[in-house]
C-alpha cells in the first residue's frame, strides 16, 4: 500500500542497519503504535454510548485493510490488550474488488476477508492502513464496509500520512505526519511481511512505475 | 494470465492456482453476506453465447457476471437470427459492435471458441465445445478437490466413463496434470478416444481394481445424444461394468469422495444412493462454479483492456 514520498528528515535510525531511504526505526513504529494504542483507549473511554472504557473497546473492531494494514491492527488490539486488559475484535477486509484503479492498473491476487463471528453491524469500527496518500484506498475500505453490514461509526487510523489526498478524506488517528512530494515513494516494513520495521522514503520514480495511491 | 480461456492448456500452474485462490477468496468474502454483489466489472458487458442447451454452465456464468456487476446479455441460438442463417461470424460482429468486453460461449463444434478468439477484441471464455474442452468445469472441480480434501497436489483421480465423447474429461485431464494430481482414465476401449496413450494420464478398463486406490472418482455422463453408434450392448450392461452404486463406492477410501459434472443420469453411470451420499460433491459442485467463474471473469476482464 505504501507509495512515495521524500523525507522531511533525515531521521538517525536507533538500531540495526537502517536501509537507505530510512526516516523512521523500528524503535519508532514501536513508540507509534504504542501512542495510538493509548489514543484508542482514551477514545472508548470517552464514548458515551459505551458507559465505561472496557464496554467501549468491547464494542471496537480494528478492520486492518491488506497487506500491511491487517498486521497493524493485530499489533494494535495486542497494545490495547497489554495496556488495559480487553481483548479487542481484530478483522481485515480486502478492498481489491472495490477499486477503482483496476482497469488502470490491472488484476491483482485477492487477500483474505475476515469478520468478527457477530458481523460488524452497530460496532465502532477503526480502519487501519499503513500510509495514507490519496485517500482511494480509504474510499474503497468504506464501500466494501457498506456491503458488509452497518457500523455505529467508522474512524480511520494510519501509521503515516504523506498528504497529497484526492478525496475528502482525513485520518482520525495518524502516527506520523510525513511531508513529502508526489515523486517520491513511501515504504512501510513491517517484520509480518517485510522481516523488519521501519518506514522509508525514496525517491524512486521508476519509468513508468504508477505509484498506488 | 493469457486474454482468453479456451482450454485448459491456457492456464500454467500458477495461473490455475491464482484462479482457485481468487476463488476461495471471493467465497470467503461473500460469505454470511446479505448483499452478495461486488462492484468490480461495473460497466463491462458480459455476452453468454450459447448454441447448445445448458442449465447449470449457462445460469452460473450469469449470476457469476451479475454478481461482479457487470451487464450480462444472454444469447441463445433458439430464437436468434441464427435461425435465419446467420453465421458465427457475423452473430460475433454484431456483438462486437455492441461493444462486448467478453464473450462466454458454448458450441456443439468443436473449436468455435478459437475460431471466436480471432474476430472479436474482447475476452473469449470456452464454456464447452462440442467434445472438446470446458475448462471452467475443470477449474471448479479443482477447486472442489482442493476444499474437500485440502490440496490437489498428489490426489489420485479416476475419471470414468464415456471420455470419448466428455470435454470435461479432456480439460480435466490437462487441469489436474498441471496441478499435479495423479489422473486414471476408466472406461470400455470403445468409449476411449484415438491417442489417449499420449494424454497424461494411466488408462484401466476395469472400475473395480481402481476405485480403492483412488481419492477422487469423477464420473462422466454418458453423452446418448452425441452417440452415433453403439459403443457398448446395452444401457444395463454399461451401467453393471461401470456404474457407481452403492457396492462400488464402498470400495473407495474411506475419505475419498464422488463427483459428476452433472447433468446425471441416475441409474446409469451413477446410482441414486450414491448421487444424494454424503460422498457426493455434485452440489457443491454447481455452488464452486459461481466462485470459480467469478474468480475467472475477475481475472481476464478486472485489469486494463489490451
Amino acid at each position: 500500500m505504501a507509495s512515495s514520498a521524500q523525507p522531511a528528515r533525515n531521521a538517525a535510525p536507533s538500531s540495526g542497519d537502517p536501509s537507505p531511504g530510512s526516516v523512521l526505526s523500528a524503535a519508532d513504529v514501536a513508540r507509534m503504535v504504542d501512542r495510538m494504542a493509548h489514543q484508542l483507549i482514551e477514545r472508548a473511554a470517552t464514548d458515551a454510548d459505551a458507559g465505561d472504557t472496557t464496554a467501549g473497546l468491547a464494542n471496537l473492531v480494528l478492520v486492518g485493510i491488506p497487506t500491511r494494514g491487517a498486521p497493524l491492527a493485530r499489533r494494535l488490539a495486542a497494545r490495547i490488550e497489554a495496556f488495559s486488559g480487553v481483548t479487542v475484535d481484530v478483522a481485515t477486509v480486502d478492498i481489491t474488488l472495490y477499486r477503482d484503479d483496476l482497469r488502470r492498473r490491472g488484476v491483482r491476487a485477492l487477500e483474505p476477508t475476515e469478520l468478527p463471528a457477530g458481523g460488524i453491524d452497530d460496532r465502532l469500527v477503526v480502519l487501519v492502513d499503513d500510509v495514507l496518500y490519496s485517500g482511494r484506498s480509504v474510499r474503497a475500505a468504506l464501500d466494501a464496509l457498506r456491503d458488509l453490514g452497518r457500523p455505529k461509526a467508522v474512524q480511520l487510523a494510519v501509521l503515516v500520512d504523506r498528504g497529497h489526498r484526492e478525496l475528502p478524506i482525513r485520518a482520525d488517528l495518524v502516527g506520523k505526519n510525513l511531508p513529502t512530494s508526489r515523486t517520491q515513494k513511501v515504504s512501510v516494513r513491517l517484520v509480518e511481511t517485510d522481516g523488519v520495521d521501519e518506514v522509508l522514503v525514496t525517491e524512486e520514480r521508476v519509468a513508468g512505475r504508477v505509484d498506488e495511491p | 494470465m493469457k486474454r482468453h480461456l479456451l482450454e485448459a492448456a491456457d492456464l500454467d500452474r500458477d495461473d490455475a492456482t491464482l484462479v482457485l485462490d481468487t476463488a476461495a477468496q471471493i467465497d470467503q468474502a461473500l460469505a454470511g453476506r446479505e448483499v452478495k454483489k461486488l462492484p468490480t466489472l461495473r460497466g463491462r458487458t458480459v455476452v453468454n453465447l450459447f448454441y447448445e442447451d445448458s442449465t447449470r454452465t449457462r445460469i452460473s456464468f450469469e449470476l457469476a457476471a451479475k454478481r461482479l456487476s457487470a451487464d450480462v446479455i444472454n444469447f441463445s441460438a433458439k430464437g436468434s437470427s441464427v435461425s435465419k442463417g446467420e453465421s458465427l461470424k457475423d452473430t460475433a460482429l454484431t456483438l462486437e459492435a455492441m461493444g462486448a468486453d467478453a464473450v462466454v460461449v458454448r458450441h456443439s463444434s468443436s473449436g468455435a471458441p478459437h475460431r471466436l478468439a480471432n474476430w472479436v477484441r474482447g475476452s473469449v471464455v470456452n464454456a464447452g465445445d462440442g467434445t472438446h474442452e470446458h475448462p471452467t468445469q475443470a477449474l471448479l472441480d479443482a477447486y472442489t478437490i482442493r476444499q474437500r480434501l485440502g490440496r490437489v497436489e498428489g490426489v489420485r483421480v479416476a475419471i470414468v466413463g464415456d471420455v470419448l465423447h466428455s470435454r470435461v474429461a479432456r480439460s480435466n485431464v490437462g487441469l489436474l496434470h498441471t496441478l499435479g494430481a495423479e489422473v486414471t482414465l476408466v472406461a470400455p476401449p470403445t468409449l476411449l478416444p484415438v491417442g489417449v496413450g499420449s494424454w497424461p494420464a494411466e488408462v484401466s478398463y476395469d472400475l473395480d481394481a481402481v476405485l480403492p486406490k483412488v481419492d477422487v472418482v469423477m464420473m462422466l455422463r454418458v453423452q446418448a445424444e452425441r452417440m452415433n453408434a453403439s459403443f457398448f450392448p446395452s444401457a444395463r450392461e454399461y451401467s453393471r461394468r461401470y456404474g457407481l452404486d452403492a457396492r462400488r463406492m464402498g470400495a473407495l477410501p474411506d475419505d475419498a469422495i464422488v463427483m459428476h459434472p452433472g447433468p446425471m443420469n441416475r441409474g446409469m453411470e451413477i446410482a441414486a444412493e450414491v448421487a444424494d451420499s454424503a460422498r457426493s460433491t455434485i452440489v457443491e459442485q454447481v455452488a464452486n462454479g459461481v466462485s470459480t467463474r467469478m474468480a475467472v471473469l475477475y481475472l481476464l476482464l478486472g485489469g486494463a483492456p489490451q
